[in-house]
């Protein structure tokens, strides 16, 4: 394990530990007064109705897609582009070639409306 | 290197040694340095949201011509201490039903997920937590560990609010990195690394100059991805209850804000970082704490205006927001990555003063074209008509009449 | 045992439990949330393992991306509060002999490996500079097809994705 990864681990670790000692600290010195009607779900004054879980609409799920497969292509454009200073001409089109064809994806679903918010 | 050149080394290599001189071996010495450094660091970017806050108010006060803070000390900057002390006395309300450990890990994770970006960042050539060969994608993956913390939040508060807060501000988060990676991947393409470091120091000529585009880009959608106005809609606090943090209260709700402060200082961070040369700038090379000043103030003044922008603009509606990141951010920050490594393919021999104006010219072509695209569809979209249904208690002839016999009917 | 082991052995044991909880969960919400741990776990063993690239890469598609899409995904379900109905359909037991069957060919192939006492190989300098990758994914001779292959499957992926999804909104 090479000697960054151990430091971002004991960085981690710390930037967890501060803000849950925090937290626990907090909880000490605050007063805990618990009532039935304090701990209720808030609603703006009013008795919740129905259950927590709406089912959502599918458009959340497009938008998460559409987000899964430009991650990917990003995580392949990154060796390109640290390799881009001594890539040839070459290579560099095919790059583009690459970004272009997922352009056209991208069009397609401005196209038939999977980009619209309703 | 002398004391005074760079205190920072010369305090690192002192206590290397007096570490060593105690008897301990040089990994259990390193091992001591990361915690001490990783305290110091942490507890730093904690201390800084203090100041913050106060930075904060006091500019939005000017900026809507109030005093903002002005009781507690000069210019009021103890206010926030009297905050803080006020905050850690506060009752934990947790509401009947959430489900315990997510709920009350979200807002650890919405702090730790921004002080985690500090490990990475390097304030001066010597002065960095550690210089990762991949730092770029660990700042992406540990907004990924953000975005969690929020999900967490929404699901385990028990509340329809929280959950519909929460799931939308994942979609803008998520939306909002497709163009900010895209935009990051020309700063790569200069320095030829991820590592935050190599970027900062191959910036000779700073990356704000070879791709203003990619810089307006990246610096929108950081905006977005912290959730600070325009882009706030999630929370929206004036308008609709308070999104994904709504059931939380005391220093669980306050981290979620602390969270958000830090995280608009650490966007103008990387900001410096990738587009405005890090701690590059005159005499840097003989002393090289000079760099710490650089970066702090390139650093605040991208912070200024992110905060110009919060008290400036108007919050988005959730429609503008996503089309102007997948209709517009999106296939822009696509354009200038394909204009920009061709261009520089095209241009490699040539000296920077012809390169520069031709990447100027190429970014101001494209905003050029991406403007008048966008003003044609403004003007060609059908416009739906927005009018009230008819009120009929509203106009005098259906109002009710007052009972003439006294209302015993 | 050296520190890396030991850090191994925690992580996978983090992994391999997160795992279990993902199967033995009744909510489906917990469910995504301990598969987002045991996906965590899998990047830290990247990590341990110094290759950094696909350890943030890992976080970044699984946890970032993979995760999320899973949580949209399940939020698209009706009544996921409720726990009460039975964990396991009639197809149980044959889902457990495909297991069974799996993880007894893993075990079979691994314990034909013999060199799990010798040390492991030390990688040249360079084994992770991305700046070879990059090149060997736009070198004719080397991954070419496959990088503008990747393109084509994900621009395939994206327009079913749609095509499927937008049949679903006009119902």
């Amino acid at each position: 394990m090479p000697s960054e990864w151990i430091y971002i681990g004991i960085f981690s670790l710390i930037a967890l530990a501060l803000p849950a000692a925090a937290i626990l600290m907090a909880g000490v010195l605050g007063p805990k007064k618990p009532n039935p009607i304090k701990n209720s779900t808030y609603e703006c004054g009013i008795e919740t109705t129905g259950e927590t879980w709406v089912q959502f609409r599918p458009q959340y799920y497009i938008f998460g897609l559409l987000f899964l497969i430009f991650d990917v292509e990003t995580v392949f454009l990154f060796p390109w582009a640290v390799g881009y200073r001594v890539l040839p001409l070459f290579a560099v089109i095919e790059g583009i070639v690459f970004i272009l064809i997922l352009l056209g994806g991208l069009l397609y679903a401005w196209r038939v409306g999977a980009l619209s918010w309703q | 290197m002398t004391f005074w050149q760079d205190p920072y080394a010369a305090a690192v290599e002192w206590l290397r040694n007096l570490l060593i001189g105690w008897g301990l071996t040089v990994e259990a010495a390193q091992l001591i340095l990361y915690l001490a450094g990783g305290i110091v660091l942490a507890g730093g970017s904690l201390a800084l949201v203090i100041f913050l806050i106060w930075a904060e108010r006091k500019i939005i006060g000017r900026v809507q011509d109030r005093l903002g803070p002005n009781r507690v000390g000069p210019w009021g900057i103890f206010q926030t201490f009297a905050d803080i002390l006020k905050i850690f006395t506060k009752e934990y309300i947790t509401p009947n039903g959430v489900d315990r450990v997510p709920y009350n890990l979200a807002p650890v994770l919405a702090v730790a997920a921004v002080i985690m970006i500090w490990a990475v960042v390097p304030f001066t050539v010597t002065l960095y937590g550690a210089d990762l060969s991949v730092g770029l994608i660990y700042v992406m993956a540990v907004g990924a560990i953000g975005e969690m913390g929020i999900v967490m939040a929404g699901w385990g508060s028990n509340n329809k609010f929280a959950l519909l807060g929460a799931f939308r501000a994942v979609a803008q988060m998520v939306s909002y990195e497709i163009p900010m990676v895209i935009a990051l991947l020309i700063p790569v393409m200069m320095a030829g690394s991820l590592s935050l470091g190599a970027i900062t120091a191959s910036q000779a000529v700073w990356n704000i100059l070879i791709a203003p585009l990619a810089a307006l880009i990246f610096f929108i959608t950081s905006v977005a991805e912290v959730g600070r106005a325009p882009f706030d809609l999630v929370e929206a606090e004036s308008e609709l209850v308070a999104g994904f943090n709504i059931e939380y209260s005391g220093l669980k709700f306050g981290f979620f804000f602390v969270g958000d402060f830090l995280h608009a200082f650490t966007i103008a961070m990387l900001f410096t970082v990738f587009f405005l040369g890090g701690w590059r700038g005159p005499f840097v090379d003989q002393v090289p704490i000079l760099g710490a000043v650089y970066f702090f103030i390139k650093t605040s003044l991208v912070y200024l205006v992110n905060i110009l922008m919060r008290a400036a603009l108007p919050r988005f509606r959730i429609d503008q927001m996503m089309d102007f990141n997948w209709k517009y951010l999106t296939p822009l920050s696509l354009s200038v990555l394909v204009v920009t490594a061709l261009a520089d393919k095209l241009t490699l021999g040539l000296s920077a003063w012809v390169r520069i104006p031709v990447f100027l010219g190429l970014n101001g072509l494209l905003f050029l074209a991406a403007s008048v695209m966008v003003n044609r569809r403004a003007i060609n979209r059908p416009r739906a008509e927005v009018v009230s249904r008819p009120r009929p208690l509203a106009r005098p002839e259906t109002a009710v009449q007052p009972e003439t016999n006294g209302g015993v009917s | 045992m050296s520190t890396a082991q030991i850090l191994f052995l925690i992580f996978s044991a983090v992994v391999v439990a997160a795992a279990v909880m993902v199967v033995l969960s009744r909510r489906i919400m917990r469910a995504a949330l301990w598969l987002v741990l045991a996906l965590f776990g899998v990047a830290l063993i990247f990590a341990l393992l110094d290759a950094s690239f696909f350890a943030v890469v890992q976080v970044l598609v699984y946890v970032g991306a993979i995760a999320t899409l899973l949580i949209f995904a399940i939020m698209l379900t009706r009544g996921v509060m409720d726990d009460s109905k039975a964990q396991l359909n009639r197809g149980w037991p044959f889902a457990l002999l495909v297991c069974l069957g799996l993880f007894g060919g893993l075990v079979y192939i691994l314990s034909q490996w013999n060199r799990f006492n010798s040390a492991a190989p030390a990688l040249p300098q360079d084994a992770y500079d991305l700046t070879l990758f990059g090149l060997a994914l736009t070198s004719p001779d080397g991954y070419l097809v496959a990088f503008e292959a990747a393109s084509v499957l994900l621009l395939a992926a994206m327009v079913g994705a749609i095509y499927l999804a937008l049949e679903k909104r006009g119902n």
